[in-house]
């Protein structure tokens, strides 16, 4: 069930996602990518073979059996995820007004289509 | 571990201290920061030559960040191949630095540490050994470059901008997948291991770890523009400041690298029971590419544009020739890999120079002028001497074009003859084969047309025949590239052998994987 659940999410998110990406405003690409930011996080996180009631951390000196262990690995990828795409879309931000400073307009082409 | 094991992520190391440095500087104290900034890159270019002699007897240096062992801690690695690229990064990085200091370090805020940083996470994709930091390492380059892309600003570079970053932004998203995908079939992101892990047939889901590598595959394609990927390079190499692009000639051999590297190295045809099955796609990709490349060479009105569909050109050939995957025309592409970029790299800082002081809109009415047959009055010009700058200029331009187009007797002739010659040596050869040798002559040929059409529409009939105002500071760089150009025709050998090398190693990563696995 919890399954179902996460992979509808990731779905979801990813779906709305791409439409909003493909969209003619720059807002919307900017949120579009933000949403797109959050799947993608997601599933890097769940792809991680994810376990429940296990701690990530060995304790010092004792020679432990891994398998026993949550693997710490995924939440490091996705926090430096996380962290990277939140640096990008901001820079997209700043770029995205720029754009409507210049232009006038905010389609992502800087002119409004005939 | 001595002061000479450290020499590894000294590429890494030294351009973000330059970087970091160059930040706190005052932006008053301009000429302090340029200093610093070409100190750093000239001695990144000392480590490149360093680092390329140390791997030269094929030995494979491998640096334990942290001192982690190996599968568990982040590698760096230098085999042939990292330290030829980091050597093409730093030369490439000297001369668009050198180009700056007479206009476009002031054109904005923070250039030097722009480039620095740019070079930092070149460097460092081009070292790593490790998936994940592959992907931070690309992030940072990345960021440079929009940045860079955007240096001088103005409404057509922030229009641009905004494709670049919006595609590469989706494109780093589909990075992030496929490393997940991979992550979750072979529970390891270290290059070595996987690759060992792929050819014992230990990877757990074999449909999932292709599926990862598929996915990883477009990301790093759509970064080395390939066709269908490729429509916001053009306009973002063509409307970025000249120092910026001739940079970027080097951001989509990164792609082309990093295609090459996973290729061979974790998704080899060679060592997996069954040919890799994206192999003829990226055969097919890889034509498409040069093939559009070639009719938008053809098809460009003013120079900027040219210089970037001659990127599409120059990505197209390396792809397709890296995806047809014999040791002997990798070989032969990564030496025609070295010669474009550089030939590239100049070409772009080349057109700025040319292209200065020219009415804005000079380059339609000379097509306009063109297609309607309209002739000057021709009798004016008569007896009016080319002035030095312009005949300097032109020489240069005809270097380019000989060099992209590939004719004898510069290095872009011996790079496509030695891959025609791999393409034809076989005994039986394919339909496949034929059709990429014509694709490799027919594009040589548009790109002469082209050129030679822009040549003679800029330096003998341009409607507006102001000599350009060039420094010596500008045009030495263009001048260093040619020459290095000169320099690896006449030393075609050694570089080609040594090439070679670096592409027979990738094809059998043995040393490379036992290197970075054994190491305790």
């Amino acid at each position: 069930m919890n399954e179902l659940v996460v992979s509808a999410a990731i779905g979801v998110l990813t779906g709305s996602g791409m439409w909003l990406l493909l969209r003619p405003r720059t807002f919307q690409v900017a949120i579009g990518l933000s949403l797109l930011s959050y799947a993608v996080n997601l599933f890097i996180f769940v792809m991680g073979r994810l376990r429940t009631g296990a701690a990530p951390v060995v304790p010092a000196g004792a020679a432990a059996d891994p398998s026993l262990y949550a693997d710490p690995l995924p939440q490091a990828l996705v926090l430096t995820a996380i962290v990277i795409s939140f640096a990008t879309t901001a820079l997209l931000l700043v770029v995205l007004l720029a754009s409507r400073g210049s232009s006038g307009t905010d389609h992502v082409d800087g002119s409004e289509p005939d | 571990m001595t002061a000479q094991d450290h020499l590894a992520i000294l590429p890494i190391v030294l351009p973000l201290a330059a970087g970091a440095i160059t930040l706190i500087v005052d932006e008053r104290r301009l000429a302090l920061k340029a200093a610093i900034s070409l100190v750093a890159s000239v001695l990144l270019v000392a480590v490149g030559i360093v680092l390329a002699g140390l791997t030269g007897d094929s030995s494979v240096i491998v640096y334990r960040v942290g001192d982690w062992a190996a599968p568990f801690g982040i590698v760096l690695v230098v085999d042939r191949l990292s330290a030829a690229m980091v050597l093409l990064a730093a030369v490439l990085g000297f001369a668009s630095l050198t180009f700056s200091l007479a206009r476009w370090q002031r054109a904005g805020p923070r250039f030097h540490t722009l480039v620095q940083f740019l070079l930092m996470g070149v460097n460092g994709a081009f070292l790593t050994g490790d998936l994940f930091n592959l992907f931070v390492f690309f992030e940072v380059f990345l960021t440079a470059s929009y940045a860079l892309a955007l240096h001088g600003s103005g409404e057509p570079r922030v229009r641009a901008s905004l494709h670049y970053i919006t595609v590469n932004l989706a494109a780093s998203l589909l990075f992030l997948i496929g490393v997940s995908l991979i992550y979750a079939a072979a529970g390891t992101l270290n290059m070595a291991d996987l690759a060992r892990q792929w050819r014992e047939g230990a990877v757990a889901h074999r449909a999932l770890y292709e599926t990862g590598g598929a996915i990883l595959g477009i990301a790093f394609l759509a970064k080395a523009g390939m066709w269908p990927l490729c429509f916001w390079l053009p306009g973002a190499y063509a409307a970025a400041s000249a120092p910026a692009a001739a940079l970027f000639a080097v951001l989509s051999k990164v792609g082309v690298y990093a295609i090459l590297r996973i290729g061979t190295l974790f998704l080899g045809a060679d060592v997996a029971a069954s040919p890799s099955p994206g192999t003829p796609w990226l055969v097919l990709a890889g034509m498409g590419t040069l093939a559009y490349g070639t009719l938008g060479v053809l098809a460009s009105q003013n120079l900027p544009r040219l210089a970037s569909y001659s990127v599409l050109v120059s990505s197209g050939t390396l792809l397709a020739a890296i995806a047809i995957g014999n040791a002997a025309l990798t070989g032969a592409a990564l030496y025609y890999l070295v010669v474009s970029a550089v030939a590239l790299s100049a070409f772009f800082l080349l057109v700025e120079l040319v292209d200065r002081g020219r009415r804005p809109g000079a380059d339609m009415l000379a097509v306009t002028a063109e297609a309607f047959g309209a002739e000057g009055d021709d009798e004016d010009d008569i007896g009016e001497s080319i002035q030095a700058p312009t005949a300097l200029l032109g020489l240069a331009f005809a270097a380019c074009a000989i060099m992209m187009a590939g004719l004898p007797p510069l290095a872009g002739f011996i790079g496509k003859f030695a891959m025609l010659h791999a393409l034809l040596e076989s005994e039986t050869v394919s339909i496949t084969s034929w059709t990429l040798v014509a694709l490799l002559i027919v594009s040589g040929f548009t790109t002469i047309i082209a050129m030679a059409r822009a040549g003679v529409r800029r330096f003998w009939a341009s409607p507006d025949a102001s000599v350009p105002h060039v420094l010596v500071v500008e045009f030495a760089p263009v001048v260093l590239l040619l020459a290095l150009c000169v320099a690896l025709t006449v030393e075609a050998g050694p570089l080609a052998r040594y090439l070679d090398a670096a592409a027979q190693a990738l094809h059998a990563p043995d040393r490379y994987v036992d290197g970075v696995l054994s190491k305790r």
